[in-house]
């Protein structure tokens, strides 16, 4: 079956988190399929649910959670089927880590960063501290941190150099995919080109896949294989990125596209009319319907995911 | 109290082009201490900053976090005092000012935080938000009060104001907070506005949105502004002149389209490479970043500052002698040797 090439294949993923105003539809019904070397990033703007799915994927759920359902297959495996135990052995940190938002401040400020690197790699791998260290020390290099930083404490470190640390700990266990939840949004222009030179050179190097989180479309350009536009929980649309960066589909991520400045040209930015609908007692059809400049009668009914030139957008324009 | 009115918005016009905050040789230090006592030095976080902003012009300061444009601009305002040199606000010197002079200077400056959410109190609501300045302004009746909160209001486009009024800043978006946070500073009338990083905290769509609010209003009221970034991208489209900062000193100067398009120092070139445009391209090369971090503000590298990094550096010159402001066209100073 060619599910099972891919490295990570995600069917109708659905995350509720349960509140006294009714549901919120975090992630509502998400495909997505990633092959190995490849990154994709999804796209999209606050509370449109794309941290929840990261939190989906690798199911840490928080305690509101209610509806969590849909197929999870890596390496064509269904890993909706383990149990919380089997997850944590097989998937968490082993297949897939994540860099979570704002990792770099959430490192231990009373731990040498060295030994919170070797961690995951006692815990998940089983070896020896004097090992993992070696280790850390390894993935210090890949990332660019000098070695002898391993004694440190993080707040001798700069903001980009913690953010590096942050990533060498989820590289450890040698992942097959690494979520990276805004990465460099609270970065500087340099630090954060530099990070990305650091995502560039460990794919290249060690073939790792990359989900990138982002609402930062500029940035999202330099590591995006494929772009996935979400909003109010639902993929919008799914593309290479040649072509997204060349002339997206759906009207939301034209939108997006025209509302990022650009250094030259006289073409001044757009901005996107109205707020994203609250993900709670969602109206029935398409829900950027109140925001579209080319809405018209069809738009009332929930459009079906079309195919074009083997790119996939939910819109009715394209049926 | 000076309200606007047709009369004062012609008599700001008339003075557009003459100079109303000026800047001269402005050093701010803060200085160590070991274990509470003994001196250790100085963090030299503004050191040497000459800069002219003119009556309803926009400019930009760019630099990255650390270079010391914070502090820069908490001096304009008046929040600590500088070490060295002056700060001349229409033609009074900040220095000189006494509680009274205070007053008269912080009811026209507007300030923009960076995160709106902090920058609004949790426990008041819109009303009271917008309320107080002018109360401590002076301004005495209910009505008037009443009547520049509604118009405020209006001018962020909030509407219907009655809606947001009652509100309490948790049950605003990102976006509309920042605009109460705007609203808030245009209410006092200001003549000059100073905004910290206004956009950095919000939503890609949200951003343009806020920065045509900005200079919606820079135009109509003719506002001086500073508009303080690392995000040169967005600049281009509220600023005049862009002033780029690196470790304390502002080591290039110039109009917007010179900068962005013909920059003429290392640094000001490495910016413009790092910022990207959306292009799948991108993923395919590699950036080329000058290596290391800005230095620190305590012991700044002799001669230029940027010399540890930089790629073109001339031995012997650039990391001897602090360099020179040249102007290798008008309206364009460099602070760097390789155009001297």
């Amino acid at each position: 079956m060619s599910q099972n090439n891919k490295l990570l294949r995600i069917e109708e993923l659905i995350l509720y988190f349960n509140t006294t105003q009714g549901a919120v539809q975090a992630v509502d019904g998400v495909n997505l399929d990633l092959d190995s070397n490849r990154a994709v990033v999804i796209l999209g703007e606050s509370g449109c649910g794309k941290s929840s799915l990261a939190k989906a994927i690798l199911r840490l759920l928080p305690r509101n959670a209610g509806n969590y359902s849909g197929r999870i297959y890596i390496n064509g495996q269904d890993v909706m089927l383990f149990t919380e135990e089997e997850f944590r052995q097989n998937v968490r940190w082993t297949s897939i880590s994540m860099v979570p938002q704002a990792a770099m401040n959430a490192l231990n400020p009373v731990m040498r960063v060295g030994d919170q690197v070797a961690e995951p790699a006692m815990v998940h791998l089983g070896v020896n501290k004097t090992e993992a260290i070696a280790m850390a020390k390894k993935m210090f290099q890949h990332v660019g941190v000098p070695e002898d930083f391993i004694s440190r404490y993080p707040f001798e470190l700069s903001g980009g150099m913690r953010q590096r640390v942050a990533i060498a700990m989820a590289l450890i266990t040698s992942p097959n995919l690494i979520i990276l939840d805004e990465p460099t949004s609270a970065l500087d222009v340099l630090t954060q080109a530099n990070i990305f030179n650091v995502l560039k050179r460990l794919k290249r190097e060690l073939s790792i896949s990359f989900i990138l989180i982002t609402h930062d479309i500029a940035t999202s350009s330099e590591l995006a294989d494929d772009v996935a536009v979400m909003y109010a929980g639902q993929i919008v649309e799914m593309s290479d990125a040649k072509n997204f960066f060349k002339e997206p589909l759906h009207p939301y991520s034209k939108k997006l596209m025209a509302s990022v400045p650009r250094l030259h040209g006289d073409k001044e930015p757009d901005f996107i009319v109205g707020h994203p609908p609250s993900l709670i007692n969602l109206a029935p059809g398409c829900r950027f319907a109140d925001r579209c400049p080319s809405r018209f009668e069809k738009c009332v009914q929930d459009p079906p995911i079309i195919e074009k030139d083997g790119r996939k957008v939910k819109c009715w324009l394209y049926s | 109290m000076v309200a606007v009115t047709k009369d004062n918005v012609a008599e700001m016009q008339a003075k557009k082009g003459t100079i109303l905050l000026s800047i001269k040789d402005l050093r701010v230090w803060f200085e160590l201490r070991r274990f509470g006592f003994g001196h250790a030095g100085y963090v030299k976080a503004v050191d040497g900053v000459t800069f002219d902003v003119h009556h309803g012009e926009a400019v930009a300061v760019v630099g990255e976090s650390g270079c010391g444009k914070s502090s820069l601009m908490k001096t304009i305002l008046g929040l600590y005092k500088p070490t060295k040199g002056d700060v001349v606000f229409d033609d009074r010197n900040l220095k000189d000012l006494d509680t009274k002079g205070k007053r008269w200077f912080h009811a026209r400056v507007g300030y923009v935080q960076q995160d709106p959410y902090g920058a609004l109190p949790p426990f008041m609501n819109v009303h009271r938000i917008l309320e107080e300045p002018l109360i401590i302004g002076g301004v005495k009746s209910k009505e008037e009060r009443d009547r520049r909160i509604t118009k405020a209001l209006e001018e962020v486009k909030m509407s219907p104001v009655d809606d947001f009024l009652p509100k309490f800043p948790h049950m605003l978006s990102g976006g509309q907070q920042q605009r109460i946070v705007i609203a808030r500073a245009m209410i006092m009338e200001p003549k000059f506005l100073v905004a910290d990083e206004p956009v950095s905290m919000l939503d890609a769509s949200v951003r343009v949105e806020i920065l045509k609010l900005l200079s919606g209003l820079q135009k109509t009221h003719n506002l001086s502004v500073i508009y303080i970034t690392h995000d040169l991208a967005t600049v281009s489209y509220f600023s005049e002149r862009i002033f780029v900062m690196y470790a304390g000193n502002l080591v290039e100067k110039g109009k917007v389209r010179q900068i962005l398009d013909t920059p003429l120092h290392p640094y000001t070139m490495a910016l413009l490479t790092g910022t990207s445009e959306p292009d799948a391209k991108n993923a395919e090369t590699f950036k080329e970043i000058p290596p290391g971090e800005p230095p620190s503000l305590v012991n700044p590298p002799t001669g230029c500052r940027f010399h540890p990094r930089c790629s073109k550096i001339i031995a012997g010159l650039c990391d001897v002698e602090e360099p020179q402001e040249f102007e290798p066209e008008p309206g364009h100073l460099v602070s760097c040797w390789l155009y001297k």
